[in-house]
C-alpha cells in the first residue's frame, strides 16, 4: 500500500514537471517550427510540421536582417558595458563594505537609491548632448554602465561581507599596498559574484531596445533587439523569417544563459541567503 | 593600522561618477521639471509649484487609473510568481522527479528573451482568429473557451499579467531552489521521524528558512512590477483604450505628446513610491543582520 502510493506521487510529480516544461517552451518550440516553413504555412502558427523544410529562410535573415554587424555591435555593447560595470562595481563595493562610515557610507545609500530611480529620456537626453555622448558607440556603453550600477552595486556589496577581513590584514602585513590586495587577493575571491554580475547585466543589456532607439540614429551602429524590431515592420507578413530571425537572436543569449547557469544562481543566492 | 588608507576612496570614484552623471543628474533634473510647465509647444518654462502634482491625485483624472492599474499590476504578478516559482522549486528539488535539471533550464529559459520577442511571439499567439492558442482550442473542441485574449476589456489585463508571470517565474524558481538546497536535510530527518506531514514540514521549517530568500525574491518582484513598461508596451502598449495602462506607459504617452513637464511629475511620484518601499526592505533587511 505504502509502495502503491509513493508510486502515484512520483507519477503526478514527474507529470506536472513535464507538462510545466511543455507549456513554457511551447511558444519557443511554436517559433522554431514556423522558421523552417513557408511564409503561407507560417501565417496559420500552428505545431504542425512544414511540408517542405526552408532552410534559406535562415540565410534570406541573415541577409536581409543586417544580422552580422548588428550582432558584432550588441556583443561590443554588452561585453564592454558589463566590464566597465564589474570593475567598477567591485572597486567601490570593496572600499564601501570594509569601511562602511561616512562619507562611503553616504555613497553606498546614494547610489542604492538609483535602484528605484525612473529613467527620463528628455532629461537624459539633454545630459548625453552636453557630454556629446548621443550616437556614439562608446556613448551608449556608458549609460549602459552607468544604468546597471545601482543593482549590481547592491549585489556585490552583500557578497564582499562574506570574504574574512583577516585577510586583508595578512595582505597589508606582507607589504601589500592597497591596489595589489585588492587585484592579487581580493578580485581571486569574487569570482562567483563576478560571474553573476556579468550574466545577469549581459543578459540586460543585450535584451534592451529602447535606450539605442533613443540614443543611436545611425542603423549601422544598431544591436540585435533593434534589428528585430526593424525587420518585423519590414516582414510583418512573413512569420517564417520573423521566427528565424527571432531563434537566431536568442541563440547567444541561450549559450551564455547554458554555460553561466550555475553562477546565476550561485550570485544571487549568495547575496541572498546572508541578507 | 589605518583603514582610510588600507581602503582608498578614489576606489568608489569611477562608479560614483559614471551613476551621477548618466543617472542621478538626468533624474533630478527631472524632477526639478515636474515643477514647471515644460512641454514642447513653447521654449519657456514656468514654475507652477505643485500643480502637475494636483492634477494627477484630482479624483477623476485618468492618472488614478493608471496608478491603480501599476499596483494590481505589482501586487497580482508577485503573488502569482513567488507561489508558482515556490511550488515549482519545492517539485523540482523532490527525489521523486526525473530530470530535473532539464526541467529547470526549460523553465528559466524565457527569461532570457527580451521583452520586444516576447511581446511579438504572443501577440501572434493570441491573435484571435490566426493565433495559437484559439487554434488549438477549437481543434480540440472547446470553441466556446477561444477568446479575444488581448482586445476584450475584462480579459486583456490578466492575460498581460499570466504572460508576465510566463516569463518571471522561472528566475524566482531558480532563487528558491538555491534557497531550499542551503537547508540542512537533518531538519527533514527529524521532523519526518517526529510524523510530521508535508504541509507541517512546509509551514514550520521551509517557510521560516527561506524568510530572507523570500524578502529578496519580494524586492525584486516589486521594484520591477512597479516600474513595468517593456512588457505592457510591446504586448498592448496600454491599450485597448487605456485598460492595460501603467504608470510607465502613461510617462512615454505624455512624452510623446510633447507634455514633458506631465511625464516627468508622474515618473517622480513612481520615484517616491519605489524609493519608499526600497528604504522599508532594505531596512528590515539591515535589523535581521543584527539578529543574527
Amino acid at each position: 500500500m505504502e509502495n502503491y502510493k509513493k508510486l502515484i506521487k512520483g507519477l503526478v510529480g514527474n507529470l506536472l514537471a513535464i507538462l510545466t516544461s511543455l507549456i513554457v517552451m511551447l511558444p519557443l518550440v511554436v517559433l522554431f517550427i514556423n522558421s523552417f516553413k513557408t511564409s503561407g504555412e507560417a501565417n496559420k502558427m500552428s505545431l504542425a510540421l512544414p511540408e517542405k523544410w526552408m532552410f534559406e529562410n535562415y540565410a534570406v535573415v541573415i541577409e536581409q536582417g543586417k544580422l552580422v554587424s548588428s550582432f558584432f555591435n550588441g556583443l561590443i555593447y554588452a561585453t564592454f558595458s558589463v566590464i566597465i560595470i564589474i570593475i567598477l562595481v567591485s572597486a567601490a563595493s570593496f572600499v564601501i563594505s570594509r569601511n562602511f562610515k561616512g562619507i562611503n557610507k553616504f555613497v553606498y545609500y546614494f547610489i542604492i537609491a538609483g535602484i528605484a530611480m525612473p529613467i527620463n529620456n528628455v532629461a537624459l537626453m539633454k545630459v548625453m548632448q552636453a557630454l556629446n555622448l548621443v550616437n556614439t558607440r562608446h556613448g551608449i556603453i556608458l549609460l549602459y554602465a552607468a544604468i546597471n550600477i545601482p543593482l549590481s552595486l547592491f549585489l556585490c556589496y552583500g557578497f564582499i561581507g562574506t570574504i574574512p577581513r583577516e585577510i586583508d590584514e595578512a595582505a597589508v602585513i606582507d607589504g601589500c599596498t592597497p591596489i595589489k590586495l585588492f587585484i592579487g587577493i581580493i578580485v581571486p575571491l569574487l569570482k562567483p559574484i563576478i560571474s553573476t554580475l556579468f550574466v545577469l547585466n549581459f543578459m540586460a543589456v543585450w535584451n534592451d531596445f529602447t535606450m539605442p532607439l533613443y540614443y543611436l540614429n545611425n542603423s549601422k551602429q544598431w544591436p540585435m533587439t533593434l534589428a528585430v524590431y526593424n525587420f518585423f515592420g519590414a516582414f510583418e507578413n512573413s512569420w517564417n523569417l520573423v521566427s528565424a530571425d527571432i531563434i537566431l537572436t536568442l541563440l547567444p543569449v541561450l549559450l551564455i544563459f547554458v554555460i553561466g547557469q550555475k553562477y546565476i544562481v550561485g550570485g544571487v543566492s549568495a547575496g541572498a541567503v546572508k541578507g | 593600522m589605518n583603514r582610510n588608507k588600507l581602503y582608498p576612496w578614489y576606489f568608489t570614484l569611477g562608479a560614483l561618477i559614471l551613476f551621477f552623471l548618466l543617472c542621478f543628474l538626468p533624474g533630478m533634473i527631472g524632477i526639478i521639471y515636474s515643477f514647471t510647465d515644460w512641454n514642447n509647444f513653447t521654449s519657456e518654462v514656468n514654475f507652477v509649484g505643485l500643480r502637475n502634482y494636483i492634477a494627477i491625485f484630482d479624483g477623476n483624472s485618468e492618472y488614478i487609473k493608471y496608478i491603480g492599474n501599476t499596483i494590481v499590476f505589482t501586487i497580482v504578478t508577485t503573488i502569482m510568481k513567488t507561489v508558482i516559482g515556490m511550488a515549482l522549486a519545492l517539485l523540482l528539488t523532490s527525489k521523486l522527479v526525473k530530470f530535473k535539471t532539464f526541467h529547470r533550464m526549460v523553465i528559466f529559459s524565457p527569461q532570457v528573451m527580451s521583452y520586444l520577442v516576447v511581446g511579438l511571439v504572443f501577440k501572434s499567439m493570441l491573435h484571435p482568429t490566426t493565433g495559437f492558442l484559439n487554434n488549438f482550442l477549437r481543434s480540440i473542441g472547446l470553441e466556446t473557451l477561444a477568446l479575444s485574449w488581448l482586445t476584450d476589456l475584462k480579459l486583456v489585463f490578466p492575460s498581460v499579467m499570466t504572460v508576465d508571470t510566463w516569463k518571471g517565474m522561472g528566475y524566482i524558481m531558480v532563487v528558491i531552489i538555491a534557497g531550499l538546497l542551503s537547508i540542512s536535510s537533518d531538519y527533514y530527518e527529524a521532523a519526518s521521524i517526529d510524523g510530521a506531514s508535508f504541509w507541517q514540514q512546509l509551514r514550520c521549517i521551509t517557510l521560516p528558512l527561506l524568510k530572507p530568500i523570500i524578502i529578496n525574491v519580494t524586492v525584486l518582484n516589486v521594484t520591477y512590477g512597479l516600474r513595468v513598461f517593456d512588457m505592457i508596451y510591446s504586448l498592448t502598449n496600454g491599450g485597448p483604450g487605456n485598460a492595460t495602462g501603467v504608470i510607465n506607459t502613461a510617462v512615454y504617452k505624455e512624452f510623446s505628446k510633447g507634455n514633458l513637464a506631465m511625464g516627468t511629475t508622474l515618473s517622480s511620484v513612481l520615484f517616491v513610491i519605489v524609493l519608499t518601499l526600497l528604504y522599508f526592505i532594505i531596512k528590515s533587511m539591515e535589523n535581521k543582520e543584527v539578529d543574527m
